[in-house]
């Protein structure tokens, strides 16, 4: 059947603009992450007593030790290029209902001092000037506008 | 009471198409089952439990397991909803032989189904992942695949040709399969001249956004001779769900002598351990393996032990997996053909099991008796099943 009339003789319905708002704990060592990310532009990891890893993003159990974390030792801002893409098909991002702006450089990091790793963008649209194993550095969202999320993070630029 | 050992007796699936706008979710679900049960010789009396997924929110209905009981069938009988990302229509199989191996149900109703084309799928995949630390970034499969290829190709100089070719012969294997979505002759240049959706990933290199359904039936050694088919055993089955953030992937890669993904390489380990797979390309006569995208055609073979690291655009260019070849990939045309993700898992199940019956039509492997179904999804997790003609000597966890 030709799609015209598949549309015209079959019906949908629309849900329209919706909002369905949630509200998620960070618990108390992504409160401690993000609040630090935001009023101090610092990164803490948090390590585990039996393995010794340091886990960024923060995390309570060490999963392959199944152990309880509760130690936090500072990281650096500045880390390491483990892999990336360059996103570029446009679609609507569900945590703001707006049209993500692309492209974007989209990275894996490992951070200096921790083991496991970041995911955030990078500043970089053309994947012929990216490379695994490239420095990379944190850019914080300017004072006052950063609200104690990820995206106090503005991005990851090459050093 | 040990463990039975457990058949498909009854496959049925619904033609995989980009919008089925003439069914309701429900009646896509009810033309799987009908097509399972008419297969089976069964009717919905005869089924003891039922167990049935997809990913509730690329429909938005959070409550399927009730709200589509006449369609299943389980109006008044024992139901369980699996949903386990990707990997949802392989959980789903492997429960219900779960169900039937325990030797609690004899005929038990496996069914996998979604209507991709009902909401975004993009945004529906970010929402199954956290929201603090990989969402506000996250650009769904198609960005967190890319990355994995990239690093593939970094590491072990694979070229986005080598992955192309994967893609070339999945849809053109999908010709001989009548159900299924994208059924084309390509090239690699066609291919190579898709946009790309997220560097090094193009258009042509990712699977389509599909609605279908797949119901298979299995049944308990103690009856499987009471069907109109000859059962398609199960052999074995593994899975691995490890590490939840996006990012985990990369961290534990080396684990344990780990490569690329130690999900699937454990899953593997264990299976072939315990079904005795010691040369997969040699053992197996077939295999239907979820690759939604071309570059898993090339790394996830090196997981599944059929060549060593790096060995992947090798093994392809080979001819080694095409129809013809020692052990061919996807006849049915996989996932780079039709997605519609709570179904796909099981279709792939569903596809070997009609091999080493015999029953594949046009995309049948001559004589193939043994064969591998896998599933992927959620955070780099793996469910992997071994399906045979013969009976095993003995029912496998």
């Amino acid at each position: 059947m030709a799609a015209a009339e598949d549309k015209k003789m079959f019906l949908v319905i629309e849900s329209g603009n919706v909002a369905q708002p949630f509200r998620w704990s960070a618990g108390t060592y992504g409160s401690k992450f993000l609040t630090e990310i935001r009023d101090n532009k610092k990164f803490w990891g948090i390590k585990c007593p039996k393995c010794g890893k340091v886990y960024v993003p923060i995390r309570s159990v060490c999963g392959p030790c199944y152990a309880e974390m509760t130690e936090l030792v500072p990281v650096s801002d500045e880390g390491n290029l483990i892999t990336f893409s360059v996103v570029s098909f446009g679609f609507v991002d569900p945590s703001t209902g707006k049209q993500k702006p692309v492209p974007y450089g989209y990275a894996v990091i490992k951070l200096d001092g921790a083991d496991s790793y970041l995911i955030h963008y990078i500043d970089e649209t053309d994947p012929e000037k990216l490379k695994a194993g490239m420095r990379v550095r944190a850019v914080f969202e300017e004072d006052g506008k950063r609200t104690g999320s990820m995206m106090d993070i503005k991005h990851f630029e090459l050093i | 009471m040990g463990a039975k050992r457990a058949g498909i007796v009854g496959v049925g699936m619904t033609v995989q198409r980009s919008t089925r706008r003439d069914v309701s979710g429900v009646e896509l679900i009810n033309e799987a089952v009908r097509a399972a049960l008419d297969d089976s010789g069964m009717t919905r009396k005869d089924i003891d439990a039922i167990v049935i997924g997809n990913m509730d929110h690329f429909e938005g209905i959070n409550y399927v397991d009730t709200w589509s009981v006449d369609g299943s069938g389980a109006l008044g009988k024992p139901i369980m909803k699996m949903t386990t990302g990707g990997t949802t229509g392989s959980t789903v199989a492997m429960g219900a032989y779960y169900h039937v191996a325990s030797g609690m149900f004899d005929r038990v109703l496996a069914i996998g189904w979604e209507k991709n084309s009902e909401s975004d799928t993009t945004g529906a995949i970010i929402t199954a992942f956290d929201p603090f630390w990989d969402r506000p970034t996250f650009g769904g499969a198609v960005a967190g695949l890319a990355l994995e290829a990239t690093q593939y190709m970094a590491e072990t100089g694979a070229t986005e040709e080598d992955a192309a070719y994967v893609a070339v012969r999945d849809r053109k294997n999908a010709i001989n399969n009548p159900f299924a979505h994208l059924r084309m002759e390509s090239n690699i240049e066609a291919i190579m001249s898709t946009p790309y959706l997220a560097w090094p990933v193009k258009l042509g290199d990712m699977c389509p956004r599909t609605d279908g359904a797949c119901a298979v039936v299995f049944a308990s050694e103690d009856i499987a001779g009471d069907f109109p088919n000859v059962p398609a055993w199960v052999h074995g089955v593994a899975d691995r769900h490890l590490w939840g953030y996006t990012s985990d992937p990369y961290v534990n890669q080396h684990v344990k002598g780990g490569t690329w993904f130690p999900a699937m390489e454990r899953a593997t380990r264990e299976l072939y351990d315990k079904v005795g797979i010691t040369d997969p390309l040699e053992q197996f006569d077939v295999a239907e393996l979820y690759l939604p995208y071309s570059f898993a055609g090339l790394r996830y073979m090196e997981s599944l032990g059929f060549c060593e690291r790096a060995g992947g655009p090798a093994l392809v260019r080979s001819g080694d997996t095409d129809m013809g070849g020692k052990c061919p990939v996807n006849p049915s045309g996989g996932v780079l053909s039709s997605n519609a993700i709570g179904a796909t898992g099981l279709l792939r199940v569903a596809e070997v099991a009609l091999q080493v019956q015999g029953r594949a039509g046009d995309r049948q492997v001559p004589g193939a008796k043994l064969g591998l179904a896998t599933g992927f999804g959620g955070c780099y997790w793996s469910d992997e099943l071994v399906i045979g003609k013969e009976k095993p000597e003995k029912a496998r966890g």
